[in-house]
């Protein structure tokens, strides 16, 4: 149970500034997601708070203390790699009382922990097998049984799912969310995926290029993102952006408007401030239909919910929702009021 | 495009193969038939291939003579001590290099092996009168000092380049989990290499075990291995051939089943990695 | 990259590897090159002044001297040859489908984990012996006049003797290189009207350049350093008909104990050799990057 807080955090290897300056408070008991585009630094500023890198200058303080020359083991924190990491040669039981046994707890303790830890994570029945003999998500269990079972302050977790098949994905997202939050232990979870990052996190953390874009709550940063990367990597589909004139009469360099936030009606008329287009690409799901129309402004995408009866070649009118069009000024910010 | 090879290619190449792995394997062939000869029938011409009195007399021979079994004891030590010895030192050196590598490793591996290439022949004179002056000259220790040092880069270069198979993430949990460098060594490191660090081990102990320069030029009699043990046999003219042949294949046996065993990785250890 | 407390702690745990390979790469080769520049004889008490480059001069205007570089070289130069050539052909055939490979692996590879004086002493006794040696009795068989083969060819019996040691060392590597040949690329040139021979020549060999070139250098090294076959067989005899440098200075030093002279030699055979590292360490070096 630990706040984090970062301030001034900088990395460079050798000449190349992977995180120019990171300033970041971590409430004790939250589930922050970093998200960002591979190579982001997502990987290195985790790497960085469990201590297997050094800072080349800024503080990490782990409930106030800073920990930036603390080796790793003595942070407290626990961390579950992308390729789990487990020890090949070491049982089930073996890998998950690693840490204890290194930190020189006696056997009946170790014992009850390990035991516990496995049936939280129904690793019960396969506690004396070799990682080799297992499924992938059971692998990925047992990389997050060695993590709980210390009792650490704070979990963190680099892309833990992306071996995973879809479903397993979707699976064990949920059961470490609720893990998460049945410990209450604070934890930070890296991943590129946006929908983990969206169904997971009590707070995002969006990167890009080694900077935070954005701190703050999923519907926050989907509801206000804080800038043109933002808006354009949080939701799926991508956002709509338009610039040039139709910007410009809302005073904005760019204005951008979600596919879900555009109404599409067939024909070609409409009212003010609406588009024209024809219809390219039209992806039934069932649930939802997104259609891709060409319009003088470019390529417009738009979710509709349910099914519609459009098809390629089709002329539609699209009508953005004006109360969420998002503007954003000449530098990409987002202009609010 | 799998293609049936035909039933008398294969015959030829069999045949070919086995004529020339024979050619080539038989001298020891030979002085191995030549051990079980009595004297006289070692030296007998026309040469008796396999119909001839067979006798273990010269191996009874051989390990009643107390001075075999002392050259073998010292080679089993000189080679064991140095190889162990290495090892242990080369471990956590070659953990260094492969997980832990600053700016100067390449350059330091580099120069290790270049270390190697020094002939032995060019130190000679003054590790010889040092080993007298410090009297190590005929000792176990100051041969297993002198192989341990010529075999370090080797040791540590084969040791590097198996860890840097072993995934860096494993010992990055390991710390995580409070391991230091020694239990991580002991408990992750070297469980995961033991393949890597059997065959390191073997093919020192065999470099070690066949060292033939300096085992000739500082040991004499007390502490001499078999190689100097088996030279001197090269004075007394015939006569001995088959006890000498007894011996020598006492001498080779051991080492040719560590050496089939290790073969696989013996191109990789002696080229440095260069091939694989 | 790892951090600073790892790297101090790698760096600490290195130490003593470096230290001792300092000292023993160091320490002996400045008081070769410090004797090799006095008047030292194990026999004469009254040594130790500085001589300048005598010892130079005298080694290297000894005629022993020249003769002992002509011997090194060519018993490098016919070792390298022959091991090199067999090698790839025994090489080319272990490749074929053969029943029963591993044993002729094995054949093939033991003369490799034959101690040196061993190996000596079996071809000279049991094969070369000009009276009871195989070898003599086969000669005599065929009605041919047996050789006396330490008498009247004595470099040639060592050339075979070496040879034979480290024709197991170019096949082996030389195997493992064909055996990471692309089939594909092969019957691609097949596809491409090459014939077997041409196949060979462009494909095979062109892909065991970098594998022969790896052989040639590592067998230099220890040739160079050629010294119990020699020891056993010949004691560098006829004469001086089978000594070599390493020989040379090991008699100059050891039998007539003059440590100033053989010292110098010691930093000739140091220079020579290094020519030949300095191209592999290169070659290794290259490979490490990727
Ligand atoms: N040890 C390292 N040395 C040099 N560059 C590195 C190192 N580790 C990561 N980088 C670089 O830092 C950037 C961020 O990497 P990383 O944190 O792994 O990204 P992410 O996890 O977001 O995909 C990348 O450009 C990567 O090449
Ligand atoms: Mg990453």
């Amino acid at each position: 149970m630990a706040s984090i807080t970062l301030q001034g955090v900088r990395k460079t290897f050798g000449a190349v500034e992977v995180i120019p300056g990171v300033d970041l408070a971590i409430e004790d008991k939250s589930f922050v997601v970093f998200v960002g585009p591979s190579g982001c630094g997502k990987s290195t500023l985790l790497r960085l708070i469990a201590g297997l890198e050094d800072v080349t200058a800024g503080q990490i303080r782990i409930d106030g203390v800073d920990v930036v020359q603390v080796p790793p083991a003595k942070r407290g924190l626990s961390m579950v790699f992308q390729s789990y990491a487990l020890y090949p040669h070491m049982s089930v039981r073996g890998n998950i009382a690693f840490a204890l046994k290194m930190a020189g707890m006696n056997k009946a303790e170790i014992d009850r922990r390990v035991t516990a830890a496995a049936a939280t994570l129904n690793l019960t029945p396969y506690l004396d097998r070799k990682p080799r003999d297992l499924s992938g998500g059971q692998r990925q269990r047992v990389a997050i049984g060695r993590a709980i079972v210390r009792e650490p302050k704070g979990f963190l977790f680099d892309e833990p799912l992306s071996n995973l098949d879809a479903a397993l994905r979707v699976q064990m997202r949920l059961e470490i969310a609720t893990l998460q939050k049945s410990l209450g232990t604070t934890a930070i979870y890296v991943t590129h995926d946006q929908v983990e990052a969206m169904t997971m996190a009590d707070k995002i953390v969006v990167l890009n290029a080694g900077r935070i874009e954005q701190y703050g709550s999923p519907l926050e940063l989907y509801e206000r993102p804080a800038n043109l990367f933002v808006a354009g990597f949080i939701g799926s589909p991508k956002m709509n952006f338009v610039t040039g004139a139709p910007a410009a009469a809302l005073g904005a360099a760019t204005i951008g408007v979600r596919p879900e936030h555009v109404a599409v009606r067939p024909g070609a008329d409409g009212p003010r401030g609406s588009w024209s287009g024809r219809v390219t690409v039209a992806e039934h799901l069932g649930s939802d239909t997104f259609l891709f129309a060409d319009t003088e402004l470019g390529t417009v995408t738009v979710r509709a919910a349910g099914e519609i009866g459009l098809k390629p070649g089709d002329s539609v009118r699209l009508i953005p929702d004006s109360a969420r069009i998002h503007r954003f000024d000449q530098a990409g910010r987002a202009i609010r009021g | 495009m799998a293609r049936a090879t035909s039933r008398t290619r294969i015959a030829v190449s069999t045949a070919a193969a086995w004529i020339v792995g024979l050619a080539i394997f038989f001298p020891i062939l030979w002085m191995v038939l030549a051990s079980f000869k009595t004297e006289l029938d070692a030296f007998a011409i026309p040469p008796k291939f396999l119909f001839f009195d067979w006798t273990l007399e010269n191996y009874g021979v051989v390990q009643k003579r107390s001075d075999y079994v002392l050259h073998a004891y010292n080679s089993i030590v000189i080679a064991g001590g140095a190889t162990l010895i290495a090892l242990l030192i080369a471990i956590p050196a070659a953990w260094a290099m492969a997980f832990a590598p600053t700016k100067r490793t390449r350059g330091t591996l580099l120069w290790m092996l270049s270390t190697k290439m020094m002939p032995p022949v060019g130190v000679l004179v003054p590790m010889y009168l040092f080993f007298r002056d410090v009297g190590l000259l005929d000792t176990r220790a100051g041969l297993i000092g002198v192989l341990c040092l010529g075999n370090l880069p080797i040791v540590i270069w084969m040791l590097f380049t198996y860890f840097k198979e072993v995934p860096k993430d494993i010992l990055e949990a390991a710390r995580m989990d409070g391991a230091t460098l020694a239990k991580e060594l002991i408990f992750v490191l070297a469980p995961m290499s033991v393949p890597g660090i059997a065959s390191t081990l073997l093919l020192n102990f065999i470099l070690a075990w066949n060292e033939a320069f300096w085992t000739l030029n500082l040991s004499s009699a007390d502490a001499a291995p078999l190689t100097v043990f088996i030279a001197s046999y090269s004075s007394p003219e015939g006569l001995f051939w088959a006890k000498l042949s007894a011996a020598s294949t006492l001498a080779i046996a051991p080492i040719l089943v560590l050496g089939w065993l290790s073969q696989r990785q013996l191109v990789r250890g002696l080229t440095f990695g260069a091939v694989k | 990259m790892a951090t600073r407390q790892t790297q101090i702690l790698g760096r600490s745990v290195t130490a003593p590897s470096v230290l001792l390979l300092l000292a023993w790469s160091l320490a002996p080769l400045a008081a070769t090159i410090y004797f090799s520049f006095t008047y030292y004889n194990l026999l004469n008490p009254a040594s130790g002044q500085f001589v300048g480059i005598d010892n130079y001069s005298y080694f290297l205007t000894d005629p022993a001297f020249l003769a002992s570089l002509k011997n090194t070289l060519v018993l490098v130069g016919s070792v390298l040859v022959i091991t090199v050539v067999l090698g790839t052909l025994v090489a080319v055939l272990m490749n074929q489908p053969v029943i029963g490979l591993n044993i002729v692996r094995l054949m093939v590879i033991a003369p490799f984990f034959v101690m040196p004086t061993v190996s000596a002493l079996v071809w000279k006794n049991l094969l070369m012996h000009p009276v009871s040696g195989l070898f003599a009795w086969i000669a005599n068989s065929l009605g041919l006049h047996p050789i006396d083969w330490f008498a009247n060819a004595p470099m040639l019996a060592v050339i075979l003797i070496v040879a034979w040691q480290w024709l197991p060392f170019a096949t082996l590597i030389l195997l493992t290189a064909l055996q990471s040949l692309d089939g594909e690329q092969l019957e691609a040139a097949e596809m491409d009207g090459a014939g077997p021979f041409s196949t060979f020549f462009y494909i095979t060999l062109a892909h065991l350049a970098r594998p022969i070139t790896v052989v040639i250098l590592i067998e230099t090294i220890f040739l160079l350093s050629v010294f119990a076959e020699i020891f056993v067989t010949t004691g560098g005899g006829p004469g001086l008909a089978t000594t070599n440098i390493a020989f040379l200075i090991y008699s100059q030093a050891l039998i007539q104990y003059d440590v100033g002279g053989a010292s110098a030699g010691g930093i000739v055979a140091v220079i020579l050799a290094n020519i030949v590292a300095t191209f592999l360490v290169r070659l290794v070096g290259k490979n490490l990057e990727a």
